[in-house]
């Protein structure tokens, strides 16, 4: 495998990783929002 | 064109996984576990979003203290074969990649907690994270012998912060968790550094075997175990739990007690005749994770 394609794997599979956890952050959020606002679920 | 074989690993972006494996997530589990266990026996009931919130908060923070502790013993961690292959040492990351990652989970837990609980619990959770840091780790850990006795306090925040999580204020049976976990720590990370000692001195790391002996050591786990069963099952007499969690708590100690005597006994040097000293590593584990969930049932149990 060359140099080149390795990263471009790291760096497509590391981007992939942080599209999720965002994802995540951002639901995480909204659940947080209706706890704090008093509309638990 | 460069291929892999010709290229240094650090040159690649690290792989994810190993950010992962920065955060040391073994160590991880023992840490939420008994964060949870904190939280889940105060009184006030956090919605769940928040209680879940306040859990990640205290993982994340530790895998700060992780990540932040391998970016400054890469050194050290070279020199031990327990360690060597992690990936700063073994060249698959680069040192600011790590810095940047603990620098940023520290600042994001501490933060995401204050705002989603208190900031009384954001505090402890900073305080536990410099504590790990500065204090443990780059101050007293290749200074003393006595590192993981003072260090030890680090470990035994997350039932602490747990709780306050949940309640905004602190009580006595928090401060107890802490002290239990407190002086679980030495016996602990004793019985661990007599049967890798070899590692320890070649890394230069004053870890009691080292620098007191084995002997020495061996009688400072049974000392330290006495003050441990003491706290472990304190909670019982002073009311803060039922007999449930009082007798398991009792059996539990007595077995921890029965091996630190067997470690005490021990007269050999070598790490492969060392049964003892790894059969109370092993349990010392499993005691905590029981301990707090006997605790937890316990609350439960009497609501």
């Amino acid at each position: 495998m060359k140099l080149e394609d390795e990263v471009l794997r790291r760096q497509r599979e590391r981007a992939r990783v942080m599209a999720l956890l965002l994802g995540a952050f951002v639901v995480l959020l909204f659940f947080i929002t209706l706890a704090k606002t008093g509309m638990n679920w | 064109m460069p291929t892999l074989e010709m290229a240094s690993p650090a040159a690649l972006p690290a792989d994810w996984r190993d950010f992962v494996a920065l955060t040391k997530p073994r160590v991880m589990s023992l840490v939420v576990f008994t964060g949870l266990c904190g939280l889940l026996v105060a009184p006030v009931q956090l919605p769940a979003a928040l209680g879940f919130t306040a859990i990640l908060c205290i993982a994340l923070g530790a895998g700060a203290c992780g990540a932040l502790n391998q970016w400054y013993e890469v050194e050290v961690d070279a020199k031990m074969r327990r360690t060597a292959k992690r990936p700063l040492p073994a060249g698959r990351m680069d040192r600011q990649s790590a810095l940047h990652f603990g620098v940023g989970l520290s600042f994001f837990s501490v933060l995401l907690m204050g705002l989603a609980t208190n900031w009384l619990a954001a505090i402890l959770l900073a305080a536990s994270i410099l504590f790990y840091v500065l204090i443990y780790t780059v101050w007293l850990k290749p200074r003393t012998a006595q590192n993981i006795v003072i260090g030890g306090a680090a470990g035994a925040f997350p039932p602490l912060i747990g709780w306050v999580a949940a309640t905004g204020q602190m009580s006595a049976l928090p401060w107890l968790l802490f002290a239990i976990i407190f002086l679980w720590t030495p016996p602990h990370f004793w019985a661990l550094s007599l049967f890798v000692r070899s590692d320890y001195a070649a890394a230069g790391i004053p870890m009691l075997p080292v620098v007191a002996g084995v002997r020495n050591t061996r009688l400072q786990i049974f000392l330290y175990t006495l003050p441990m069963v003491a706290a472990a099952v304190a909670p019982w007499p002073l009311g803060l739990s039922g007999a449930a969690y009082g007798i398991c708590a009792a059996v539990l100690s007595l077995v921890f007690l029965v091996l630190a005597v067997r470690v005490a006994t021990n007269q050999a040097t070598e790490p492969t005749q060392m049964a003892a000293e790894k059969h109370l590593f092993a349990y010392s584990v499993f005691y905590l994770f029981a301990l707090f969930a006997v605790l937890v049932a316990d609350r439960w149990l009497a609501a």
